[in-house]
Parts: structure tokens; sequence; C-alpha cells
């Protein structure tokens, strides 16, 4: 099929199988190598992307349903050399180890700030919010611990 | 101009990791990522049967082998062997060879896409005949089957004894039966898999005769070390580089020599590049594990409620191969006494081997089995006493004057007292033990504790014959660290560069650590151990301190005055070349070991940890939630306490998880759960909050103070959970998985009125 795409705000255009993984449609037809594959069956999330707007493994999602939708991926989140208040803050808080799990993270807790899933709750409840909203994540280097702080301090500099 | 120093020392700060840009954005390039234009896709066929003889490989004559390249055993040119400690385990099973294990290589393919390679290898038809399999470990040592070893044999890879304060069975005997009291106990803990995000990945490509393999790994030289056997090339014959690596927790220290082998032979016998990306499942099924273990403990109790003599026996399988064994139950038997005084010590371990596939190295290397056993024992003998779990931990722990199990005088750097004061500090009242959650479900809570310690770097002698070195060089654009240790998420370069710097006064930024490619940095030993930051940090830093000073004394000569970078600079283009100093390790004084009798300084230092648990089960669904962790860890000195706290709550909670919910399934010799789904590890809902006391007593001899961190955090938490459920449910749990399985079965324990 002929698999039309606005891929980071950017419109593409593909030749793929109709049954082509959108994961390898990324990774493969556009070279956008960030999204990872960690188990191809929907459970790690490394391959985490925005699919208009909802946070999806990549990894399960046909090519054949993309038609016209808007996908971000992790190359997406930054402006230019200015980087996401998620990806500057994986950075300052000790997030990221291997690095393997956190573009997906990094997508999937941006789509967490952006929208502001854990704007006006305390601490406490925002922790446990994030914890909640990224369970489809998984990271094995961190312990979740700095991820956490990263996501609510990235949370509180947008918010401000 | 003098440039301005920079204002903080960098060793001590949590500077951001050098990689953390690239990876929060996705740039970082993993095996997979690279560009790999033209390279065809290797797949592996596997044995599926446990125990046989391989008579044949037939090719299914339907299938359209025009654009499939097939490689077996025939075509190694070399030795057939994935050199390690022992040239035991083939790299393709020949025929007439043994089959060992049911995910066995027996032959290769590669095609021009995955799809057709993996097509292939169901095409290919390998032809076993079976022979009764062994995965029972007390059926191998009866000799069953013989799988290693003389025919009518135990099937012993390696087994060792230490004996402190005894010289026969009879004296030991002797001091049990002196003994007040005397409290057994027998554990079990299960396999478990690593479960790095990325799975194993390797590429191989020939130029010149020269085999070039690029892939995600922790040890370059092991590699290269299986690569040279193989390919029967001298050391220049291949070069091994270290691809951005996602995650190793000691699954990428062995077996990516397989996957290297696999794909050399490909691409050889293809004529182009071969690349090799294991799927979950495969990765799951074929590679190391965690290995299981069985430890018998004794500990003989006098009158005053001393330790007067311990007995212990260690079990491990490993598997149908050699591989790490050795080393793995060789760390377990040094750490099974625990951290505890006690004069007379029995430690007995053999590690066994079976039909499983081969169990190797995981974070812990040994330690954290024989720990949950022995920290297990210490809270039987808390609960006996009446006594204070942290206080009866205290009253025994081992400080500086101490000798451990094998006579090794603790000097300097001992941080129990510290650890038990910061545990202390912050635990506050245990939780209140009935209560019902939020879902209107009963409950229980408990509270555990647990005290253990972890040698740092190689045991015994392995350092000063593996005699690391690392170089530092002036290339007239900044300095450069070049060692073979690899960037596996932990933060070794970053902790370099911080070393490096302080030692050359100059700032972070100018500071480059490559990547670890075999032609260009010295054999640095493995990423292994706790000792990157330790012992090749310490060579590092000595490395940076002689080309600093090296510079100094031309620039005085010279008369050059200005920044150590201006210097160098300066000094590079006079020389028309780089300036390089390559530093050997050095032991340090007074370290005297004996391999033949296991007595003496097994390790140079050991890490200090204490760890609270608190926990919440639901009576209806058994299951365990982890309220409270709290470690305290004795670092010696945090480089980057950022990158620290990551190290050690990223092995809690692989620890947490090894203690409620993973586990690693075999039904006749396979792993059975080999997929994420059923395969599990801790999700960001079940992990707890971590909380992380950072302890520095400085070791002399680390860089800054340091010492190794890497492993201490995976050895104590999941006795910490044990002795925590035991705490809400009254009866003991010995066997890991503490699964909600294991707690309903063990129902009419805990509910008696």
């Amino acid at each position: 099929m002929k698999l039309a795409l606005e891929v980071n705000g950017e419109p593409r255009a593909v030749e793929v199988s109709p049954w082509k993984r959108l994961l390898d449609v990324l990774r493969d037809d556009l070279r956008l190598t960030g999204t990872k594959e960690g188990c191809g069956e929907g459970e790690c999330g490394a391959c985490t992307v925005e699919l208009d707007g909802e946070a999806v493994n990549s990894c399960l999602v046909a090519a054949g349903q993309c038609d016209g939708r808007r996908v971000t991926t992790v190359e997406g989140l930054a402006r230019g050399e200015l980087l996401h208040a998620v990806q500057r803050q994986l950075v300052a808080c000790g997030g990221a180890q291997c690095g393997i799990c956190t573009p997906g993270i990094a997508v999937c807790a941006a789509h967490v700030v952006d929208r502001g899933l854990v704007a006006g709750c305390d601490d406490a409840t925002a922790r446990a919010r994030v914890r909640e909203l990224l369970a489809g994540n998984i990271c094995r280097c961190t312990g979740y611990q700095l991820i956490v702080d990263a996501v609510i301090a990235a949370a509180r500099e947008v918010a401000s | 101009m003098e440039h301005a120093r920079p204002p903080v020392p960098p060793v001590g700060r949590s500077v951001p990791r050098v990689d953390g840009v690239a990876k929060v954005t996705g740039r970082a390039q993993y095996l997979d990522d690279l560009d790999a234009h033209g390279a065809w896709h290797g797949a592996t066929v596997r044995s599926q049967v446990a125990h046989g003889v391989l008579e044949a490989i037939e090719l299914d004559p339907a299938f359209d082998w025009s654009e499939v390249c097939v490689v077996t055993a025939a075509d190694i040119r070399g030795k057939n062997v994935i050199a390690l400690i022992e040239d035991d385990q083939p790299a393709l099973v020949p025929i007439g060879g043994r089959v060992m294990h049911c995910d066995e290589a027996l032959a290769l393919v590669a095609a021009p896409t995955r799809a057709l390679a993996f097509a292939a290898i169901r095409s290919v038809r390998p032809r076993i005949a079976p022979r009764p399999p062994v995965f029972d470990v007390d059926a191998a040592l009866a000799g069953a089957q013989q799988l290693y070893g003389p025919s009518g044999g135990d099937n012993v890879f390696k087994r060792f004894l230490i004996r402190k304060g005894h010289a026969t069975d009879a004296e030991l005997d002797a001091a049990f039966a002196a003994a007040a009291q005397v409290i057994e106990g027998r554990y079990q803990t299960s396999p478990q898999e690593q479960m790095y995000i990325e799975p194993q990945a390797m590429m191989a490509s020939w130029q010149g005769g020269r085999c070039h393999i690029v892939g995600s790994m922790q040890c370059p030289y092991y590699v290269h070390k299986a690569m040279k056997a193989l390919l029967a090339c001298d050391a220049d014959g291949v070069v091994v580089a270290q691809s951005v690596t996602g995650g190793g927790f000691g699954g990428k220290e062995e077996y990516p020599s397989m996957l290297a082998a696999h794909v050399a032979l490909l691409a050889h016998k293809a004529g182009r590049a071969v690349k090799m990306v294991y799927d979950r499942d495969e990765d799951i099924a074929a590679t190391t594990k965690r290995h299981p273990c069985r430890t018998h403990h004794r500990l003989a109790i006098d009158a005053r409620g001393e330790i007067c003599a311990i007995d212990i026996d260690v079990v491990m399988d490993g598997g149908a191969y050699l591989t790490l064994s050795p080393v793995v139950l060789s760390r377990g038997v040094l750490h099974a006494a625990g951290p505890y005084r006690c004069p007379v010590v029995r430690v007995r371990g053999r590690v066994v081997a079976t039909n499983h596939p081969p169990h190797g190295a995981f974070r812990g290397f040994g330690a954290p089995q024989t720990t949950f056993a022995y920290e297990r024992q210490i809270q039987k003998l808390a609960r006996l006493r009446g006594e204070d779990p942290l206080a009866l931990r205290k009253r025994l722990a081992l400080r500086s004057g101490d000798t451990t199990a094998t006579g090794q005088l603790l000097g300097a750097s001992v941080g129990t007292d510290e650890v038990f004061a910061a545990i202390e500090g912050v635990a506050g009242a245990p939780p209140v033990r009935d209560g019902v959650n939020r879902h209107g479900a009963p409950i229980r809570r408990g509270r555990g504790v647990c005290f253990y310690f972890h040698g740092a770097g190689f045991t015994g002698s392995g350092e000063q014959r593996l005699a690391g070195r690392a170089t530092l060089a002036a290339t007239g654009d900044g300095f450069e660290v070049r060692s073979s240790s690899a960037e596996i998420g932990q933060g070794s370069i970053t902790i370099f560069t911080q070393l490096a710097a302080a030692a050359l006064g100059v700032d972070p930024a100018e500071v480059h650590v490559i990547d670890p490619t075999t032609s260009r940095v010295p054999d640095s030993g493995p990423t292994v151990a706790s000792r990157t930051a330790m012992v090749v940090g310490a060579v590092v830093d000595r490395a940076a301190r002689a080309l600093r000073a090296r510079l100094e004394a031309w620039a005085a000569e010279h008369g050059v005055t200005g920044s150590l970078a201006a210097i160098a600079r300066a000094c590079v283009a006079k020389a028309g070349g780089e300036i390089t100093e390559t530093v050997t390790y050095e032991p340090p004084p007074g370290i005297a070991w004996d391999d033949a009798t296991y007595t003496g300084a097994a390790y140079p230092v050991y890490g200090w940890a204490a760890c609270l648990v608190d926990v919440e089960i639901d009576l209806d669904t058994c299951e365990v939630a982890i309220q409270r962790c709290v470690q305290a860890v004795d670092v010696g000195k945090a480089i980057n306490p950022t990158i620290v706290r990551g190290q050690i709550e990223g092995g809690t909670l692989q620890a947490l998880g090894w203690a409620v919910l993973e586990n690693v399934v075999y039904k006749d010799g396979k792993v059975a759960n080999a997929n994420m789904t059923n395969c599990i590890v801790p999700t960001f809902a079940d992990a707890p909050d971590l909380e992380t006391i950072l302890v520095e007593v400085p070791y002399p001899f680390g860089p800054g103070g340091a010492k190794g961190v890497g492993e201490i955090p995976m050895d104590g938490p999941a006795a910490a959970v044990a002795n925590a459920v035991e705490d809400a449910l009254g009866c003991a749990f010995d066997e890991l998985p503490i699964s909600p399985e294991a707690i309903s079965a063990s129902r009419p324990r805990w509910e008696a009125p």
C-alpha cells in the first residue's frame, strides 16, 4: 500500500505492506532508529510512539492502521537542539542509564507532561500517577526512582 | 592566558552523564540501529532436544536455498569452541557430536532478509539420536548420565572447600556438638533472567582477511580471545568493537562470544556483512541465567548467643557447559558465611552439569544465592533468641580487626557501623501488622532487615594475573581515555571522564573516553565484578597523573606556560604526534591469597550494606507488595552520587523482583516462559519508592576512595523481603520466588489460629 503519514510534523509517504509493523516502517523505511524494539509483543514499551496523540506500542500497530495519521517519535520531542523538558530532566536526574528503554519512556513521559496528566496533584499522588501511567514501559537499569523524579521535575517545569 | 580551573572538583559531583543527551534524543546507535546496508541477516538452527547425538543435518529440498548461506561445524577453520575457561562448549555441534541442551546451536543461516533467514532455519532438519536427559542436580551428582568428566563420575564442574578454625571434619563436628543451639535450614533460589532491554546483537564483516566484529557486549577482549581460537588467527586477525549496549547485568559477559562466532562464520562464507539480532524469545531461551542454587546452612550458637561454628553446603546447577560456573561458585562460597564473626567455618560448594542451557554471570555472581541463605539463618537466630533483628546483626557483624571465613584480616574501609547507623536513623516504627487494603481485602504487614557485604574486584590474585591496562593520551585536540571497559549503562565513561579530568586538573569537557575497540584500546579486563570504577578507574587515575607529570615536566623544560590543555597542544605539535601514558594495574600492598587452600585476602576490599523492607501481603490474592525499601551502602566514595544511586536502585529492584515475582520456569529442560509476557520483571507500578543512603568509608587504594558498587545492591534485598514476609505471616519462606502461589500453598501454616 501507499502509506501517507505525518511523522514529527512532516508529511511522509512510503510504499509498504499493510501488515508491516509501524515500528519497522519507522526504523527501516524512514530510518528513524530512535524507536527501539525490546520484545516485539507489547510488553516492554521501548517502541512507544504517539499516534494521533495516543501513546501506543508501535510493534503492535500495523502500517494499514496508520494511513493519514500523525506520529510522534523520540526524534520529534526536541525543537532543534532545545530538548523537551522530559529529556532535559531525564539527563539531569539520572533517569537514563543504558538508554535502550529511554526513547519509549521519553515519548510516554512527554505525553503525560504535555497533557498535564499529573498537574495539580500533590507529590505523593503525582508519583503514584506517574508510576501507573508509565507502567507499560520497562526499564531494567534504574529501579525507576530517578525516572519518576525526572518526570515530576519536568511536569513542574512545564507547569511553571 | 591562564585558563580558569573548574570551580568544583569533578570527583564527588553529579555531573550529567556524557552519553545522556544522545540517549534521550534517540541518537545513540545500538547495533540494530547501525547502517548495515547490504548486510545479510543471520539465524540459528537449535537442537530442541536436551540430550543426544547429532547424526545428520538435512536441508529440505523443497526450499529454495539459492539465496541462503548455510554454515555448519564443518565450516570452522580453527577450534570449534567458545574459548573462555574451559574449551568444552562448541560454537556449533558437529555431526557425531553431543547435543547437551535444548537450545544448542547446530547450524546457521544467513539471507538477505530476516524473514527469509527464519523461513530457512525452519527448513533445516537436524537428526538427533536422543539420550536420557538429566535436569536434577542430585541425579547428575549420582551419575545418572555422563555429562562432564569421567564416565560414572559425579558431573561436578568445580568444587571448593573453605576451612577456618579447624583442620578436620571431626573437629568441625566437635564444635557443633559443643554448641548451645544449632539452627539448620535449606534454601533454594530460582534461576533469573537478566532481561537487558536490548536483546543480544552482533555484526561481522571481513575486510582483507581480517574479521571485524561489532556488537552489544560487556567484554570486548573475551570476544577477541574466543575469535582467535575459532578463526585460527593472531591478535591482529580480528577486531572487536562494542556498540552502544542496552544493558548487560552479566548477561553480555560470555554469550556475546557465541553470537560473534556465528556472525563471523556466516560473514566469511556469505562473503558479506552479516548481522544477528535475537528475538526476545530466543534470547530468554538460549542465553545464560543466574544459577539456581540450593544451600544447606547450619549455624551453631554458644551459651552467650555468639556464633561459634558455621557449616554450609552449596550446590549450583551449572547447566550444560562449564562457562563461568567455577568463578560464580567461587564468589558464592566466599560470601556464604556472611559478614559475621565466627571462629569455625566450613563451606563446601559444588557446581554440577545438567542438560539445562548453561547458567552464567548475573550481577552478584553467586553471592545473592548464598546471601539469601545466611540472612534467613540470621533472621531465624533473632527469632529464636527474641532479639531485635537489626541489633543482633549489629552485635555479630564483622568490623576492622576481625577475620573473614578465609582468614582475611579486615583493615580499612569497613563501613559496618556507618550502614547500621544510617538504617537506624531512618527506620521509624515498624508497620502495624493487621489491616485492610484499598480493595477491602485483609492484609498483613511486616518488616525485614538484612546486612551483607560484597568483595569488589576479581577474587584473590585475579587482578594481578590479569594486569589490566589503560592509556591516557594527549591528542592535541584534548585528552583521550582508552580502556576496554564497556559502558553498559552503569556510567563508566562518565566516571572515567571525571577521574581523568580531576587527575589532569582540566575541565571534564576536555576529556573524551573512546569506545572500546580492541585495535585501539589496551586490555583493561572485562566489565564485571564491581571492578570498573574501582580497579580500572584507579589505573585511569594513575595514567592521567603520569601524563600530567610528563606534560608539566616538558613545559618546565621548555618554558611553556598556560593550562595543561595548552601545554598538551604545544607538546603534541612539537612531538609531531600524540603523547600517551599506559599504566598497568598494581595490587595494593599486603594482599596475599592462597588459591590452593582458599585462604587469605579473597578481595582487596568489601562493600558493606544494610537494607530494610516493609511488606504488605494481601491475604486474598497472596500478593506481596513492597511498601518501603531502604538501602544503605558503603561505597567508599561516590565519584558521581547520582550515577551511584542509579546503580544501587537498579540492583535493588532486580533483587526485589527476584524475591517476589521473577522466575525462569524449565519444562523438560526448555524455558517454558521464554517471553516478556510470562517471564516478568518489575514495572513502574510494581516498584516502591526506593530510599538510598550513600555511606562513604573511603578505600585508600580506590580512585578518590571509591570501591565497587555494581553488584552489592543485588545481594541482600531478597532476604530482607523473605524476612519481612516471615515477620508478617509468622512462618518461614526459604525458597524464591515468594510468589502468590507459594504464599497461597503455605496458607495452612500462616492461617492457623
